[in-house]
């Protein structure tokens, strides 16, 4: 990765026009061509340096849940409440984490009413009390690499 | 000098998709084509027109179906391989003024206003702070710190120690 790259991943990680031809109008404004530019971002997803590289979603805004969520659970169930937690489709992430709080996941679902059912569930189902975390307010920039 | 976070707020009701917006999402949420003319290619696709692809894009975009278009960096690759989830505990009437400061710092990638679940959990603000080492990240965390100052009324920084589920957020075709 270089200068070049450095200035791809710093500069786009929001704001790619949508227009005719994008990747000429970024390039442009990054003093690169077309092709460069193309064939930069194909390299960096190829070595995974990036994840993605187009329209990321809002699935709140899709009408479907997300939310946050927290659970205490002791060392000695931790492999038990795992299981259970896993087991819904509806959990996309999970987190082992040092602290009280030492489990965290992100739960998905096509409803928004069903992300409190899932966590009720999950109560249910394991025994322990689960602390909901939704996003209230997001403040974004990005990440910046040092040169 | 550095652009202002951009705040999004999910208090507002979800906007409506129809059918074809969602065929569009299902198209583009892995990616962009890397095509000179990547609307056109995913309008081909699909079997709509161009023009249609990229005003709906810019619908989704203006209503914040679509956060942002671009780069989604892999921090772990990148090399920073030590990620702390930073939660603070600000007075409510800061949140929008340091959430935002705090978001803009370079080495903080996602910045987020959760609630409190008092008393067991006191932390209403998220930053997850970015760091090859666990001593870089504690040095960022201090600096966030002095940049809360008298306004934090105290933090804790959580480790992911493993990895217990990981797979990609599913979107369905018809929900």
């Amino acid at each position: 990765m270089d200068a070049r790259d450095r200035l791809i991943i710093n500069e786009l990680q929001g704001g790619f026009p949508i227009c005719e031809r994008p990747y000429a109008e970024t390039g442009a404004k990054l003093g690169m061509s077309e092709d460069e530019l193309i064939a930069r971002i194909d390299r960096l997803l190829a070595t995974e340096t990036l994840s993605r590289f187009g329209p990321l979603y809002h699935a709140e805004r899709m009408g479907g849940g997300l939310s946050l969520a927290a659970m205490r659970v002791p060392e000695t169930d931790f492999d038990r409440v795992t299981q259970i937690v896993n087991a819904f489709p509806e959990v996309a992430h999970n987190y082992a984490r040092d602290h009280e709080l030492n489990m965290w996941f992100v739960i998905s679902t096509e409803h928004p009413e069903r992300v409190d059912e899932v966590m009720d569930e999950i109560t249910r189902e394991s025994g322990y009390a689960v602390y909901k975390m939704p996003k209230e307010q997001e403040f974004f920039i990005g990440l910046r690499l040092e040169a | 000098m550095q652009a202002l976070p951009k705040i999004i707020n999910d208090i507002f009701p979800s906007p409506p998709i129809d059918e074809t917006d969602r065929r569009l999402i299902a198209a583009t949420q892995s990616g962009l084509p890397l095509t000179p003319r990547p609307y056109h290619t995913v309008a081909e696709q699909l079997g709509l027109k161009a023009e249609e692809v990229m005003a709906r894009m810019q619908r989704l975009l203006a209503v914040g179906v679509i956060r942002r278009i671009g780069a989604v960096p892999n921090h772990y690759a990148l090399g920073y391989r030590a990620n702390g989830m930073s939660v603070w505990n600000v007075p409510d009437d800061k949140v929008v003024e340091y959430g935002q400061k705090i978001g803009a710092l370079d080495f903080v990638s996602h910045c987020y206003q959760r609630p409190r679940h008092l008393p067991d959990w006191p932390y209403n603000l998220f930053a997850m702070v970015h760091g090859r080492t666990r001593d870089e990240v504690e040095e960022k965390v201090s600096r966030i710190a002095r940049l809360l100052g008298r306004h934090s009324r105290g933090h804790a920084v959580l480790y992911s120690t493993r990895i217990l589920k990981k797979t990609g957020l599913r979107l369905s075709k018809n929900s």
